[in-house]
């Protein structure tokens, strides 16, 4: 799956947001950046195994938070950093 | 009652001539003998009254460090204490709940942070701040226990360096009320399962009902300078509890504290401590800004004394911070908020002002001069206000609404030394015990 990830999360990609990465659900593929950029999975899912709060995931367009999700190697995974306002 | 009770564990706590035994057996004899440095040996009213040798007071340049929710910022003064700037702005964006010094290694700077999307972690340099890393297993809570919901760490709310000898050791409070230890430094957080998952615990707390507007909190980590598993934590809501045994077993520690939002007379627990600090020359008393008035403990009495009780009654004695004076036991600054009705928690009469006692409560002076004296609508919340380790000692307080405040003088004089901050979460001094 192609993972693209939001802004807040550049501090541990040095800005980079697009990556190639292997998994057959949403939450593995997560996992793999994770072991690309330690930390950054608990930033995104609670200890509890749930998304945080304000992201939300897309897949191929769709809006799907639920990371049990299959995808395929084409399937391009949209995290976005839902929070408005100040 | 909380001396003699048996936890869940059924380990029967020390009564209360245990507990002064074990105490005064753990003191490092160099530290016994009495001795005061100068010049506070000249002003103390008796020295019986420190158990620890009281410190040296510093001179020089004071750096504090203040978390707000919208990063960190370390503040500088000249030599003399009277010119101030921002020296550093850190993690702009992330909401900061704390950055604590360590007193064993002043270069070692650690940060509760997260933000308004992503998960919480600590951020920790070794180098004064030029750089920092995170931690590889921030403050999480493990698999509940069975029995017990999953809980997940909201923010890391409280920072506390362990002892002098114990070297990487921190102490971390969670929101919900979670503690946390790092023996490497905050490079790695494990649960303290004793409290964690204590099966009494969401009874203890009230759950997520009970705490403060942005959630329920585990703060005031208070070690023993002469025993590193003696422990104090003050919770938001769930009261004072204490442990003797680095965290295993916990009691309840409120007998005589107010709870008067409760509708038992003296409940065990569920009360709402704002903030506690252990005098640092005599650890065994204990201070309390608590939800319904300040209160102090000497801790071989067990029992919680409303001494708020003698501040002038148009003021009240709700607020949240409290500061003791490393030097003397019996003084203490508060920093008093309107708690009538419906709990504006703005100062009262919009007229901030610090109140002062140097005789343990018995008597508190206000300290106004130099503070705005009408349409001050700020807070000052419990982690907002600290004192560097001078003499005189200097005080200093961060406001709701980005200001820094500080006195050279102990209280009597205020001047705002920093504008324009964001909304102001802490306020810690380098190189001193929080």
């Amino acid at each position: 799956m192609i993972v693209f990830l939001p802004s807040p999360l550049y501090s541990y990609t040095e800005g980079a947001n697009r990556f190639e990465v292997r998994g057959k659900t949403v939450r593995e593929g997560l996992a793999a950046l994770d072991k690309r950029f330690p930390g950054i999975l608990f930033r995104m899912v609670d200890e509890a195994g749930a998304l945080r709060r304000h992201m939300r995931i897309y897949v191929d367009g769709a809006s799907d938070d639920n990371l049990e999700r299959e995808v395929g190697p084409a399937s391009e995974v949209h995290v976005i950093a839902a929070l408005s306002g100040g | 009652m909380a001396e003699s009770a048996i936890d869940a564990a059924g380990i029967l706590a020390p009564p209360a001539g245990a507990f002064r035994a074990r105490t005064r057996a753990k003191i490092d004899p160099g530290t016994t003998d009495g001795s005061v440095g100068a010049p506070y040996n000249r002003r103390m009213s008796s020295e019986a009254k420190h158990k620890l040798r009281v410190p040296r007071p510093k001179r020089g340049v004071v750096r504090l460090l203040v978390g707000t929710r919208k990063g960190a910022f370390r503040i500088k003064s000249d030599k003399e204490r009277k010119v101030w700037a921002v020296e550093k702005a850190w993690f702009v964006g992330h909401t900061v709940h704390h950055v604590v010094s360590d007193p064993r290694e002043p270069e070692t700077i650690l940060v509760a942070a997260r933000t308004g999307h992503l998960g919480p972690t600590v951020f920790r340099s070794t180098d004064g701040g030029k750089t920092f890393k995170e931690a590889s297993k921030p403050p999480a809570f493990e698999p509940a226990a069975e029995g017990l919901s999953q809980r997940t760490v909201n923010h890391t709310f409280w920072l506390t360096p362990g002892l002098e000898h114990e070297p990487g050791v921190w102490w971390a409070g969670t929101s919900p009320q979670g503690l946390f230890k790092s023996r490497d430094g905050g490079r790695t957080w494990k649960a303290v399962k004793g409290f964690n998952n204590h099966p009494d615990l969401d009874k203890w707390t009230g759950g997520d009902k009970d705490g403060t507007p942005d959630g329920p909190k585990l703060h005031s980590i208070c070690i023993d300078p002469r025993d590193g598993e003696h422990v104090y934590i003050g919770m938001s809501g769930g009261g004072v509890f204490e442990s003797t045994n680095g965290g295993k077993a916990w009691t309840p520690l409120n007998k005589g504290c107010s709870a008067d939002f409760l509708p038992m007379p003296d409940p065990e627990y569920g009360h709402d401590p704002h903030c506690m600090v252990l005098a640092r020359t005599n650890p065994d008393r204990i201070w309390q800004q608590n939800h319904c008035g300040i209160h102090v403990m000497d801790r071989e009495e067990g029992t919680w004394k409303r001494v708020g009780r003698n501040m002038p009654k148009a003021v009240g004695d709700v607020g949240f911070p409290i500061v003791v004076s490393p030097f003397d036991p019996d003084t203490a600054w508060v920093f008093p908020m309107d708690g009538t009705d419906v709990w504006a928690r703005t100062s009262p009469g919009a007229a901030p002002a610090v109140f002062q006692t140097t005789d343990c409560g018995a008597s508190w002076k206000r300290q106004d001069r130099g503070f705005p004296t009408e349409n001050a609508w700020w807070t000052v919340k419990r982690q907002c206000m600290t004192h560097d380790e001078h003499d005189p000692l200097g005080l200093y307080l961060g406001t709701t609404s980005g200001e820094l405040w500080g006195s050279s003088n102990e209280g009597r004089s205020w001047k705002c030394l920093v504008r324009h901050l964001p909304h102001i979460y802490s306020v810690e001094a380098v190189g001193v015990q929080p």
